[in-house]
């Protein structure tokens, strides 16, 4: 049988009945022995959800029965409450008495859709019998109401819409089955299948709470059976036929807004037919668009310094759960007969195996060696995860590319994946806790793909501004310069032991008694490479062929002539270095950066560092220099204010007084900051937060300043603090007071510790830069969701045109410069190597 | 009575001009493309208007760019 289309319409209960296994006569579940009653609704010819027992219908057990839907008569019908505005549309467009389309047929030839038009307009005759219409109004979601306030039943709206004639539905584009099926008469009853009830340890059943609702909807229907039958009074049948309308309507939606929400027992509103799809953990976005999958694993991550960009540790307990299936020819045959020999306990050992008949086989301590002698070509081997093979590595949110990168596996002892610390930056993880997913590819066209296309070394340079993304990070760049600078003299013996930590054994020869750092970090820099450019470090203002201080950075035929490495070398975007090496080729850059850091951070042991309060202690002369500024600083904000409040300050173009003075104090108390960054830069000598800050591996000047001279002003939204009680911040200052002080200034330095004032100000700032955080990754998050939906089909054809899913041009050229800005330089065209030779 | 613009003496209007015939199918083969695969441009677009471009017709924006120095668009009337 061949599948030749899908239509979607509605179900006629003439379908209703054919795909039904049987009618459903009984509310009652079980009987009390706890078998399923015969007519309810968890009858056995519905499906099995329990193993052990075989269905009525096909004969099947759990698994391969897929269920079987039944069918519940409606004493009386009633709307489907999901098409309530489609009834109401019809129902308009139609004569109420001889149900004949309220318009000519001539007249409805032009108009696309004719539904539409036809209830917009309001006809008072019909054009065929010429019955004068009534008044029609629908209230959401199942009343229609005619005339002077009479209320349609469902079988009034029902033969109306029966007496529309089949041409007539043709013409007004109906689609999808006859408008009557959208009144209920036979409600499809799902099979247990899709409302499987879940046992719990104490033996009690629970059912789902589609069960639920069906029960509630079968206990009504017969009542009202019932009490039609007894002849009850007119308004008692209304009520409860309204009361099975409820029922029904609840059942496929229950978030209806005009509809109290139907309630499980616990007070939580039940999750029904519509609920299922939607949302977040819906079938759409829960179960098709995302699903769980096999042969994944996720864990804490912790680094490794030690290990390849390119590599990812997989710990042991993963790496023999995770398989990869190998085919079995003449080649390995040995190597995976002792693979098997060693069974699923042992490390490089097999989980199953697959004959080529297709029997899957677990391994099992008793039949390993059964399986071993058997085995043969054309076999499948599931083996564990081994060193070299490809995975995949993510974190989510995955909002890059490089979200996503393929790694080689290194199998580890412990518990945790383990990664260089120079990938972070593309997942944007740290160590505090941060779970990672990781995926194997199960063929080898897809570990190929992956290793091709999302190896991490093919990442380094970011798409986003064509700059590398991985590269030397805090102690990386420490590292660098402490190494880098003149007067590093390493001997031998150490610079044996740091080339042996870089694997580069074979360069010990060539090292003399002694050796300057600037010639051993020669040894990691690429043959042929030539550059010069300023460092991060640099403070002089030297010419760049005659600074003698480090400044400049001048590299010849790979080697590092004079300057220190630090972020201007090795730091992301700025990291010219880097940027270089990355043009000279994907894997002399993640050698570079491989070996870069495992040199730098051996050195790093090697030397060793330290930070001590101590660290930001300023001179008596420093410190009463920065006093002096501070309260020179009041002194003019005190003099600006009273100048306000004399009238002698004009207002400029757009600016009242007040707001004229507020950028004068912003721009003083900003000024007064920055001369005591500069008392701070010129009295701390060279200790290590300096080095930090001066290289670019951590913190700057402004952090040393707030730390050792003073804070400074502290802001909210954008303005000096001006929250909090009528007129003043704090009821601690007079109302109307804009000091300096009164107005979050702190003239204290985070070392000296903070007044109560100071506190709290910086405590209202602090609070508002974490507001804003996480504020701003809400808003991004679901303006990136936004985007990627709208752009997901785009694609680049060979001809290098942007189409979408109808192959309609979106751009003429991708980018429209045709540049992939992760192969360009900064998004323009690689002329760095031009300079290099 | 509103004064008449001259929209392309803006220096945030691109060039816009008319495709002849010839360029069209030309455009269309080059790349194997019906013209209903252009992107759009309405009649009563102001540019559209200034040229005179009937439905059917294409039109070559000429943009500058930075990294490709000119770069071509093709919007076709509908």
């Amino acid at each position: 049988m061949t599948l030749k289309g899908i239509s979607f319409g509605i179900l006629s209960p003439k379908m209703i009945k054919e795909m039904s296994a049987m009618k459903i006569e009984q509310a009652e579940l079980y009987d009390p022995d706890g078998f399923p009653i015969e007519g309810g609704i968890s009858d056995l010819r519905l499906g099995v959800v329990s193993p052990g027992v075989r269905c009525k219908t096909c004969g099947n057990s759990v698994g391969s029965c897929l269920g079987h839907f039944g069918h519940l008569e409606l004493t009386k019908p009633v709307i489907n409450p999901l098409y309530g505005k489609k009834i109401y549309i019809i129902l308009r467009s139609i004569c109420w008495k001889c149900s004949r389309i309220l318009a000519r047929d001539e007249d409805l030839q032009q108009t696309r859709s004719p539904l539409v038009d036809l209830s917009k307009k309001k006809i008072n005759k019909c054009p065929h019998c010429g019955t004068k219409q009534k008044e029609l109004s629908f209230s959401k979601p199942t009343t229609f109401r005619e005339g002077a306030n009479t209320e349609l039943s469902p079988e009034q709206v029902r033969q109306r819409l029966e007496n529309i004639t089949d041409e007539d539905v043709t013409t007004l584009k109906i689609k999808g089955g006859r408008p009557e099926w959208l009144i209920i008469t036979l409600l499809p009853v799902p099979p247990v299948t899709v409302r499987p009830s879940i046992t719990l340890e104490t033996g009690e059943r629970s059912e789902d709470d589609l069960t639920h609702k069906l029960v509630d909807i079968i206990r009504i229907n017969e009542r009202l059976k019932k009490n039609l039958e007894l002849g009850a009074p007119d308004f008692i049948i209304a009520d409860i036929w309204e009361l099975l309308q409820y029922h029904v309507s609840t059942y496929m939606d229950n978030e209806i807004s005009t509809l109290p929400p139907a309630r499980h027992r616990s007070g939580r509103s039940l999750r029904t037919l519509v609920q299922r799809l939607g949302k977040k953990d819906g079938r759409f976005r829960g179960n098709l668009s995302g699903k769980r999958v096999n042969f994944s694993a996720r864990t804490v991550i912790s680094p490794d310094p030690r290990i390849s960009l390119n590599e990812v540790g997989i710990p042991q307990e993963i790496a023999q759960e995770l398989t990869v299936p190998v085919r079995v020819n003449k080649n390995n045959k040995a190597h995976l007969k002792k693979i098997v020999e060693a069974g699923s306990t042992k490390y490089p050992g097999a989980n199953y195996v697959i004959r080529p008949d297709g029997v899957r086989k677990k391994i099992t301590e008793e039949n390993k060696k059964e399986i071993e002698s058997e085995i043969d070509e054309g076999y499948l081997i599931e083996r564990h995860l081994v060193d070299g093979d490809i995975v995949l590595f993510n974190r989510q949110p995955s909002l890059h590319r490089m979200s996503m990168m393929a790694h080689r596996a290194k199998i580890m002892p412990y518990r945790t994946m383990r990664l260089n610390i120079t990938v972070t930056t593309p997942y944007n993880a740290d160590f505090d806790g941060d779970e990672m997913n990781l995926h194997v590819p199960q063929s080898e066209e897809s570990q190929v793909e992956a290793e091709m296309l999302m190896l991490v070394e093919n990442h380094i340079r970011s798409p986003r501004y064509g700059y590398p993304i991985i590269c030397g990070k805090q102690d990386h760049i420490t590292g660098s310069y402490l190494l880098t600078r003149s007067g590093t003299r390493l001997d031998r013996k150490t610079a044996a032991m740091l080339l042996m930590d870089i694997g580069m054994e074979d360069k010990i020869e060539e090292v003399g008694d002694t050796i300057s750092g600037k010639e051993l970090f020669s040894f990691i820099l690429p043959k042929g490479l030539n550059i010069s450019y300023r460092s991060s470090f640099a403070s002089c203002k030297c010419d760049p062929e005659e600074c003698t201080h480090d400044g400049w950075v001048v590299i010849k035929n790979g080697r590092l002539m004079k300057g220190v490495i630090d972020e201007n070398s090795l730091g992301e975007m700025n990291g010219k270095l880097i940027n270089v090496i990355e043009h000279m080729g994907t894997e002399t850059a993640r050698d570079f950066i491989d070996k870069m850091a495992r040199l730098s951070l051996a050195y790093l042991y090697k030397h060793g560092f330290s930070l001590s309060v101590s660290d930001q202690d300023l001179s008596t002369r420093a410190q009463n220099k920065i006093r002096e500024i501070i309260e020179e600083c009041e002194k003019k904000a005190d003099a600006m204010i009273k100048k306000l409040q004399e009238g002698r300050i004009k207002p400029l173009p757009g600016l009242t007084p007040r707001e004229v003075l507020e950028g004068d104090l912003q721009r003083l108390t900003n000024e007064t900051s920055k001369m005591a960054a500069e008392i701070v830069k010129a009295d701390l000598p060279l200790n290590n937060a300096v080095v930090m800050a001066r290289t670019g591996a951590r913190g700057s000047y402004v952090n040393l300043t707030q730390m050792c001279g003073f804070v400074g002003q502290e802001s909210l939204e954008g303005e000096r603090i001006n929250r909090g009680f009528t007129n003043r911040t704090l009821s601690h200052f007079e109302e109307g007071e804009i000091a300096l002080k009164a107005r979050g200034f702190v003239d204290h330095s985070y070392k000296e510790g903070l007044d109560p004032f100071d506190f709290f100000f910086d405590a209202m700032n602090s609070r508002e830069n974490l507001m804003d955080k996480s504020l701003h990754t809400r808003h991004s998050g679901y303006m990136e969701r936004r985007l990627v939906n709208a752009l997901q089909d785009l694609h680049v054809e060979y001809d290098l045109t942007v189409r979408d899913s109808h192959n309609f041009i979106v751009q003429f050229v991708a980018g429209e410069d045709g540049i992939d800005p992760s192969k360009s330089d900064g998004g323009g065209i690689p002329l760095v190597l031009l300079d290099s030779e | 009575m509103q004064e008449e613009i001259n929209i392309f003496t803006s220096r945030l209007v691109p060039k816009h001009e008319l495709l002849p015939e010839d360029e069209k199918i030309q455009l269309l083969e080059n790349f194997g493309i019906k013209s209903k695969q252009l992107p759009k441009i309405m009649e009563e677009d102001p540019a559209a208007k200034a040229l005179g471009a009937k439905r059917g017709d294409v039109i070559r924006i000429t943009r500058n760019s930075p990294t490709a120095g000119e770069y071509y668009y093709y919007r076709i009337v509908a």
